[in-house]
């Protein structure tokens, strides 16, 4: 056992001087968990910001030019003038996502009283958008036709009224969301590449069978990629916890970063062992790369960390559940955004530890077979 | 007369970097010469040659190759169908996968060669090489003698005036060596005109040509007759003028080898190796066949053969790195055990690569091994090693940049750190200088002779066999001979052990062809000198004078073309205006057969975008669906009930059970088991009856800030519907809106995330995979240095990504049919509007892309740089900057302008338009026009930046 360790101990300190030395590997792992994080935290916004909107005006009133005015930046950009025609060819080529038509006499029927419809025409084609936006757009037209009318909106006249809250993340800033689990799925990704690259490469130039002429088991060599790579991904992860997340985005960390490590550590055995899986199977780091979008996008797609799980089919997330992945999102959520302690995310981390236990014995099996068939 | 010089170099300077590769290099090679440059690896040799063949671009000088200045773009064009170039490396310029006749052909191809031509060639080549029987067998799959043979095929297919042959020998068995040569001598008589230049790294075979080159450290040393060069050095062999005319720093020590005898061994000694009847198969192949021998303690004991006759799977097995199929192998009197750790102290083993971590320094590696062998007091040993190898200047410099010679030396201190009784070393001295390779071998002898080491040593070299107590000879995984050195050469009556070698070998030969009469007939002339009289009969087989009457059949000559012929006028001159169809085709034809022949592309190239496309489908979706809610309900009335009703009722919700009290209502939210919570407060029926609004609170899990905005909307929706439904229900009428605003979702009235997101995903995954796999085609190429073929035959860069770029397309249209039918059938997704458009629009954009993926290639060394680059450079255009989630519209600045040159955002416009949009053909035309404009661009680019010669 003391040997054991000694060995694992050993041979992980040569991968941490591998990688030291490997310029390409250390920078692209040392860019995903800094300025990845940051451009997806701050690139993809699901908020509405900049939408491109028309207006065919057929009234040609005050009011529908203080409609035409009010809608403005960030949210959308200034309204283009358009005439009927246009309106087909500029939605066909997605041009504006939004067509607002007032029609003719609109004035004079709100004065009136006949309360007159406005057609809001929405690009549905644009998912991200069109909801919010459509949500958007309502309000301002209610409150400007109100305001025109001199009539305020009266909420309290509603028989019931409602208290909406949303807990977590009041402002509903998208940042901590994709910040997060753009950590989240670096952490999966950069395990898997690291493990899997740094096995290839010592198979690449020999220095695999090198090792086996020496008094080192299999399960050292196996133990000590595990441990090397993961404890550089587990530094990083709190790299960019600390001064990504909560530095550069300001995003609360609402739980316990302890608690998320000690989850993430254990979610890196079966990583990294999967990382090992691939790199017995790939011939060479190009078969990796392609192995990698078969196998490794799709897990973490599927995970929850990019669409809630409960959008996709039964069946998928029945599956899902097999996969350590989807537990890994599901505590990063819990602690991180909701505050959750260990009592709420225990069965979360015993399956982790569970199936990843499992596949790292099949994994470390494999290996061990894969370096019999060494020719 | 002196006619003019075949190849004409001066003052040419070469430089990697700040390596300096030649200096200032000058020389003329007369027409019709045989000349050797010779000289150890990493010295020059090899650019020299890339430089006369027109591989390498030419820096600094002039190189004049049959009386054209390389300079000259359009002369080097029309020089090279006459000039041949085989790269150095078995096989380097052929495709492994292709079988022998494949290779043939796409050479035959390349250079214009029309049906009938190619396979009368053809033909006769491999009927004069004895490749004829095995036209079927994958280039791979031969042995390194047969490549090189195959390589020369492959090179003299177009019939060239120029022979460049860059080490064709290295790691060939002695016996193929000489054929090889021979064979090079009979084509030489045939076409008495051809100039051949060969670089090689074994001395001895200079001896053979008419003239000599002698190269160290980018310097031409000399050049003249062998004979001349042994007379000026008065040597009697060229190693040892070449040892000679090195410069004093570099020679200084250096002595002749002296082995002294080995100790007689004590008769009941038990041996240090025993093997009985080892045997090793992979698959149906026999590596090695039942081969058996026993190694004193303190003996040196050589192992010579061809590559892949069985030398590196024997050590193997030897060290427990590979179990034997039959047989046994005894370390000092114990079966070869793999998880034996206690033998593994006892032996030391050196691969046949560099195999030590060549990131570590020397220092580091001698750590590492020390700490894992678990050495007591290993400070003071390896301070001792370190000063005997004379490592000491190197102890923090990375092993990656070491000399070899030095690397070869830090090998043996690694393998001998933990006092191992028994070396086992592969090949340890190949592409060593000789003065290094003595230095080796002086080390060796040490550890033999004073340190009482056994010694088990592979190699090419005969002169290191020589200094073996005993060598084995093996050929196909059998020992043909074993014994003392000389006692060898007597047995077969031979001058040298090379001789004596040769001898063995025929005679195996021999007895293989008794057992399997299928072998490949010897061409005539082959047999002369067999048992000992060879090297009387044939002394010089590269002299001038063909040393066989009739060499070549007369077919091959009746196209050589005459003498000094340097007009041109040569086979394969052939140049078409723009593009050559012959040679495009030849390319595509190859990359077809190749992609056909790898599993892991064909699979990715053929169902990745299936697999993608169904994660996809059901991975990236905007719906919010089946939103888990808990209620906790402190009034329990008719009213309040009706209220749930709502979110009941919905399709968007799905109740969880009711909640005990706050808390663990709070708990369900953060346990993520509920999206949202309501809380209905006690009177909430009795408030409303009265008109006292009563408040709901509903609380929202913000974690996924999307989807909590969308829960948002619904929940007013609901809220608004109740209040309506309680109005309407108590007959109060609620004021009419001044205004109402009706929506219209076009296109997508459902609002359904799959119409719109199913066409966009087909075009993110037909930019991803294809350009990926274009990318690899190319890429795969230069790192497997068969892009030679694209810098020293006529093909243009046009022709080479084109043919490269065709069977991609066919794939990725192929790709775009599945798709299309997946989105219809699986997803439900119907193409609403132009299937015709689609389809046409589809077709122009995987041309873009893969011409995309070609014009990455240019720019990336390695195949991971090509699968990793290609993958960011698509994927973060095309998912952040085509309107893929976010309208283009709404895009600013950079990344406006990112998406509007990237083909992928005018293809989305294609797809969803057809697809959702239901668009006509005419309406969609304008879209398809503009993907299609990146096309010519991206070629243009691609062939623009690749080079036609390497720097």
């Amino acid at each position: 056992m003391m040997r054991f360790l000694r060995n694992s101990l050993t041979l992980a300190r040569k991968e941490w001087i591998s990688l030291l030395r490997d310029a390409f590997m250390l920078g692209f792992v040392v860019y995903s968990f800094t300025f990845s994080v940051y451009s997806q935290a701050t690139g993809i916004s699901h908020e509405l910001r900049n939408a491109a909107i028309a207006i065919v005006d057929e009234d040609r009133s005050t009011l529908s030019q203080r409609l035409a005015s009010s809608f403005h930046r960030p949210e959308f950009q200034t309204p283009v003038m358009i005439g009927h025609a246009e309106v087909d060819p500029a939605m066909d080529s997605a041009r504006y996502t939004f067509v607002l038509d007032i029609p003719p006499d609109f004035q004079a029927d709100v004065l009136a009283g006949r309360s007159p419809a406005i057609q809001l025409l929405i690009d549905a084609t644009a998912m991200m958008q069109a909801g919010i936006g459509a949500g958007t757009i309502q309000g301002i037209v209610e409150d400007e036709v109100g305001r025109f009318v001199r009539r305020e909106a009266d909420g309290s006249a509603a028989p019931v009224s409602l208290q909406l809250r949303v807990a977590y993340n009041e402002a509903l800033d998208t940042k901590w969301f994709t910040g997060t689990m753009s950590v989240v799925s670096n952490v999966t990704m950069l395990a898997v590449l690291l493990s899997g690259a740094a096995l290839i490469r010592e198979r690449e130039h020999g220095t695999l069978e090198h090792l086996l002429v020496m008094p080192v088991r299999p399960a050292e060599i196996m133990a000590a990629k595990v441990l090397a790579n993961g404890a550089v991904i587990l530094v990083l992860t709190l790299v960019a916890l600390y001064a990504v997340l909560r530095g550069l985005l300001s995003v609360p960390l609402a739980g316990s970063v302890p608690l998320f490590l000690a989850g993430t550590a254990l979610y890196l055995f079966f990583a990294t062992a999967l990382g090992i899986f691939l790199g017995t199977v790939a011939r060479s780091m190009p078969q990796l790369g392609l192995l990698f979008i078969l196998i490794v996008l799709p897990m973490n797609m599927l995970s929850g960390g990019f669409t809630p799980l409960e959008s996709e089919p039964q069946w998928l997330q029945m599956a899902m559940q097999l996969s350590p992945s989807t537990h890994f999102v599901a505590f990063a959520q819990a602690i991180l955004f909701r505050g959750a302690g260990f009592d709420v995310v225990w069965p979360r981390f015993a399956a982790t530890a569970g199936i990843g236990a499992l596949f790292f014995a099949w994994s470390l099996a494999r290996f061990r077979k894969h370096l019999a068939s060494f020719r | 007369m002196t006619p003019a010089p075949a190849v004409s170099l001066s003052g040419v300077r070469h430089r990697y970097g700040r390596t300096v590769a030649l200096e200032d290099a000058s020389l003329d090679i007369p027409a019709g010469a045989s000349v050797a440059i010779i000289g150890p690896d990493g010295i020059g040799k090899s650019t020299l040659l890339g430089l006369i063949s027109t591989a390498k671009k030419v820096q600094q000088g002039s190189v004049r190759v049959l009386g054209t200045d390389l300079a000259d773009r359009r002369g080097r064009a029309a020089l090279q169908p006459r000039i041949a170039y085989m790269p150095q490396g078995l096989g380097r310029n052929l495709y492994a996968d292709l079988s022998v006749a494949e290779n043939l052909q796409f050479f035959g191809r390349l250079f214009g060669l029309d049906a009938a031509e190619r396979r009368r060639r053809i033909a006769d080549l491999l009927e004069s090489t004895g490749l004829a029987p095995f036209p079927d067998r994958p280039a791979g799959k031969l042995s390194g003698g047969m490549k090189q043979k195959l390589g020369l095929c492959c090179a003299l297919l177009h019939d060239p005036d120029l022979l460049i042959l860059d080490e064709p020998t290295t790691g060939v068995d002695p016996l193929s060596r000489r054929q090889f040569w021979e064979l090079i001598a009979r084509i030489r008589a045939g076409r008495p005109g051809m100039t051949v230049l060969v670089a090689t790294s074994y001395m001895d075979e200079a001896e053979r040509f008419d003239r000599v080159v002698m190269m160290n450290a980018g310097r031409l040393l000399a050049h003249d007759t062998p004979a001349a060069l042994k007379a000026r050095t008065g040597t009697a062999e060229l190693e040892e003028a070449f040892v000679a005319l090195l410069p004093e720093e570099v020679r200084r020590g250096h002595e002749r080898l002296v082995v002294p005898p080995r100790p007689p061994e004590p008769a009941d000694a038990e041996p240090a190796i025993e093997a009985v009847g080892l045997t090793r198969r992979f698959g149906d192949f026999t590596a090695v066949s039942d081969i058996s021998f026993r190694i004193g303690r303190g003996e040196i004991f050589g192992f010579l053969g061809s590559n892949g006759c069985g030398k590196t799977t024997t050590m193997k097995m030897l060290t427990g790195l590979l179990p034997a199929s039959a047989g046994e192998a005894r370390l000092f009197g114990r079966p070869v055990d793999a998880g034996d750790m206690e033998s593994r102290r006892r032996v030391g083993y050196m691969a046949q690569a560099f195999s030590l971590y060549g990131e570590l320094t020397v220092r580091q590696n001698l750590d590492l091994h020390a700490r894992l062998f678990d050495l007591d007091g290993a400070d003071a040993r390896l301070a001792a090693l370190v000063e005997r190898f004379g490592l000491p200047p190197y102890l923090d410099a990375v092993a990656d940049r070491l000399p070899l010679g030095v690397r070869q030396r830090l090998s043996l201190a690694v393998a001998i750190l933990h006092g191992p009784e028994l070396l086992i070393l592969d090949e340890p001295t190949s592409g060593v200088d000789p003065v290094a390779r003595d230095q080796f071998w002086r080390d060796l002898i040490a550890l033999s002779r004073d340190q009482g080491v056994t010694i088990f040593v592979s190699t090419h070299f005969m002169n290191e066999a020589a200094r073996c107590d005993r060598v084995a000879f093996m050929n196909a995984g059998r020992v043909i001979a074993a014994g003392p050195p000389d006692e060898l050469r007597r047995q077969q009556q031979a001058d040298s052990l090379d001789d004596a070698f040769i001898g063995f070998m025929r005679q195996a030969e021999e007895n293989a062809q008794l057992d399997t009469p299928p072998t490949p007939p010897l061409p005539p002339g082959e047999r002369v000198g067999v048992r000992g009289t060879h090297s009387v009969t044939v002394p010089k087989i590269l002299a001038s004078e063909p040393p066989h009457p009739n060499p070549l059949p007369a077919s091959r000559r009746s196209f050589a073309s005459p003498a000094g012929n340097t007009s041109g006028a040569c086979v394969g001159g052939e140049r078409g205006p723009f593009v050559s169809t012959r040679r495009l085709l030849a390319y595509a034809w190859r990359e077809t057969l190749e992609l056909r022949r790898d599993p892991v592309r064909l699979t990715v190239a053929l169902l990745g975008t299936v697999l993608l496309m169904l994660v996809f489908g059901f991975g990236i979706t905007m719906d919010v669906e089946n939103l888990t809610f808990a209620v906790l309900d402190h009034d329990r009335s008719p009213e309040s009930r009706a209220y749930v009703e709502q979110f009941d009722g919905s399709r968007s919700f799905r109740a969880t059970p009711p909640a005990i009290d706050a808390r663990d209502l709070a708990l369900r939210l953060q346990r993520g088991e509920a999206a949202l919570t309501i809380e209905i407060p006690e009177g909430f029926g009795r408030d409303l009856r009265r008109g006292r609004p009563p408040e709901v609170a509903v609380r929202i899990d913000g974690a996924m800030p999307f989807r909590a905005e969308t829960i948002q909307g619904y929940v007013a929706g609901l809220h608004q519907r109740f209040i309506e439904d309680a109005a309407t229900a108590s007959g109060v009428a609620l004021p009419a809106p001044a205004a109402t605003l009706e929506m219209r979702y076009r296109y997508n009235q459902a609002f359904r995330s799959l119409d719109a997101m199913v066409p966009s995903d087909i075009g993110l995954l037909l930019v991803f995979i294809p350009a990926i796999l274009a990318a690899l085609g190319v890429v795969r190429e230069k790192e497997l240095g068969s892009i030679t073929n694209l810098y020293v035959t006529p093909v243009t860069r046009l022709e080479f990504l084109l043919g490269k770029q065709l069977p991609y397309i066919a794939l990725a249209a192929f790709n775009l049919l599945l798709m299309v039918a997946m989105a219809v059938t699986l997803f439900g997704v119907p193409v609403k509007g132009s299937l015709i458009g689609l389809l046409l629009g589809g077709l122009v954009y995987v041309v873009a892309t893969t011409a995309l993926g070609l014009l990455i290639s240019v720019f990336t060394a390695t195949q991971t740089a090509a699968v990793f680059g290609t993958a960011i450079v698509t994927m973060l255009p095309a998912t952040q900057f085509s309107g893929m989630l976010q309208p283009v519209a709404t895009l600013e600045g950079g990344a406006w302008l990112f998406g509007t040159l990237f083909p992928t955002t005018h293809f989305l416009k294609v797809s969803v338009g057809a697809f959702t949009k239901g668009l006509a053909f005419p309406e969609l035309l304008p879209f398809i026009l503009a993907t299609a404009a990146f096309i010519p661009v991206f070629l243009a680019l691609g062939v623009a930046f690749l080079p036609k010669q390497e720097r």
